[in-house]
């Protein structure tokens, strides 16, 4: 069966990329284009580890075709810092230590990004309810949670 | 799974015939969140996968003759961005917003919760309370189904060869009409219903009630409209003897079962409660609205 040629905005840049049809937008991400922050959990949409930004939208790529993402815009946790400087998120959790294991974090951060995107004064109950779709099974989820809040915090006040 | 084409045609006509030449061993792709977990898991293996979300009719919430028009590209995240949607069917739109993660809310839509047919589908309920009728396009043409009419067991839809749902469509609002959907899940978010009960009704300018339906999920093969329930509250003000009547009557046409979610008792009783609280809920709208 012939591969689609695929192409997509990437972390702000061109794209592209061959893939089978079956193929789903998180093994394209990490077989075929190299991105291998984004981790593949459960592979079933219940653990959000391979959550990336899809036209805006969260979601998570393992319930995306690779096929999918024609002409449409990607966004992965490498794209989440600008160079050398880390995004508020990443610096709240390593100041934090809101990670142990750290298989979680890359969905955390971009699921927590997208949620200050949207609401830069969540609750903690808000908070909980945006991230119930990605599991830790490390820290408690008390220290994401925190991290989460501090750095909307910080940022609402920069 | 080897050999599976993907499709995404422009145009109702071309996923029809895309569709009708499978002969059966074609999916519909729309928010994916069923069909890539099927494919991954074996439990289907389809010639050809065709997504309808280029398809114009399948995408956006626009007004329809009072009412509205919902593809069936729609994401659970935008039903729940559509302020007007919300505040004319805000059980429908919170059914809806139940299932699965933020991320799954990407992209899920009802049309894939009504066509994945499982009893405990938590979008359709107020979906069938609401009145709700879908449009199939098929090799006949179009025709409109009543949303209840779509799943006919477990898994199992009324759709024929070549069928596929192309939107969603809720009726005009009458003045002071109010809907709800609750359910029960052993955690807080992120499950499987194992009671949803969803109401829609419509008062008078006095508070009485005029018109009620009453929908449980997740305690049978498919939904129970309750029509003991819906004929308790009518001609009542929905008080407490009513809202006890709804209960008696839900419990009484829950026929679950038991499974590592609920047992039979459990879930009797439980559909009771779930259904008098969303009738109570859908009465304080009604009157606010």
């Amino acid at each position: 069966m012939a591969k689609h040629h695929i192409t997509t905005t990437l972390n702000g840049e061109e794209a592209e990329y061959l893939c089978e049809p079956q193929e789903t937008l998180l093994d394209v991400l990490r077989d075929q284009v190299g991105l291998t922050g984004t981790k593949e959990g459960c592979s079933s949409g219940d653990c959000g580890a391979c959550s990336v930004m899809l036209d805006g939208r969260l979601v998570c790529s393992c319930l995306v075709l690779g096929v999918e993402a024609e002409g449409k815009t990607v966004e992965t946790i490498e794209g989440m810092a600008n160079g050398e400087e880390l995004h508020p998120l990443q610096q709240k959790f390593l100041e934090e230590a809101a990670l142990q294991c750290g298989y979680c974090t890359p969905g955390v951060l971009i699921a927590a990004k997208a949620l200050l995107e949207t609401n830069d004064n969540p609750t903690e109950t808000e908070v909980r309810y945006w991230l119930a779709g990605n599991l830790c099974r490390c820290t408690g989820y008390d220290k994401i949670i925190r991290a989460v809040m501090d750095t909307a915090a910080d940022m609402r006040g920069a | 799974m080897s050999g599976m084409r993907y499709q995404a045609p422009g145009s109702v006509d071309e996923a029809v015939a895309l569709l009708a030449d499978a002969n059966g061993a074609a999916r519909v792709l729309a928010g994916g969140t069923d069909l890539l977990v099927q494919l991954r898991l074996g439990m289907i293996s389809p010639d050809v996968v065709v997504d309808i979300k280029k398809i114009a009719e399948t995408q956006g919430i626009t007004a329809d003759g009072g009412g509205f028009c919902i593809g069936a590209s729609v994401s659970g995240a935008e039903l729940g961005e559509n302020a007007e949607l919300k505040a004319a069917y805000p059980g429908v739109v919170e059914g809806a917003e139940l299932i699965g993660s933020t991320q799954v809310q990407g992209r899920a839509t009802m049309a894939g919760n009504l066509c994945n047919a499982s009893p405990a589908a938590d979008s359709v309920p107020a979906l069938i309370a609401a009145g709700a009728t879908c449009t199939v396009a098929g090799p006949n043409g179009q025709r409109e189904v009543a949303v209840g009419d779509i799943p006919t067991g477990p898994g199992q839809t009324s759709l024929a060869n070549g069928e596929f749902i192309v939107n969603i469509k809720l009726p005009a609002r009458p003045a002071n009409s109010g809907d709800a959907y609750l359910r029960m899940i052993p955690r807080t978010e992120m499950d499987i219903a194992i009671v949803g009960a969803g109401v829609n009704l419509v008062l008078d300018d006095s508070g009485t009630c005029t018109a009620a339906t009453v929908v449980l999920g997740a305690v049978g093969p498919k939904t129970i409209t309750v029509a003991d329930a819906g004929a308790a509250l009518v001609g009542s003000k929905v008080d407490d003897a009513a809202l006890a009547a709804v209960a008696a009557a839900a419990s009484a046409a829950a026929t679950p079962i038991s499974d590592k979610r609920g047992t039979v008792e459990y879930r009797t009783k439980v559909a009771g409660v779930m259904a008098s609280r969303a009738a109570a809920i859908a009465a304080e709208r009604a009157q606010k609205a």
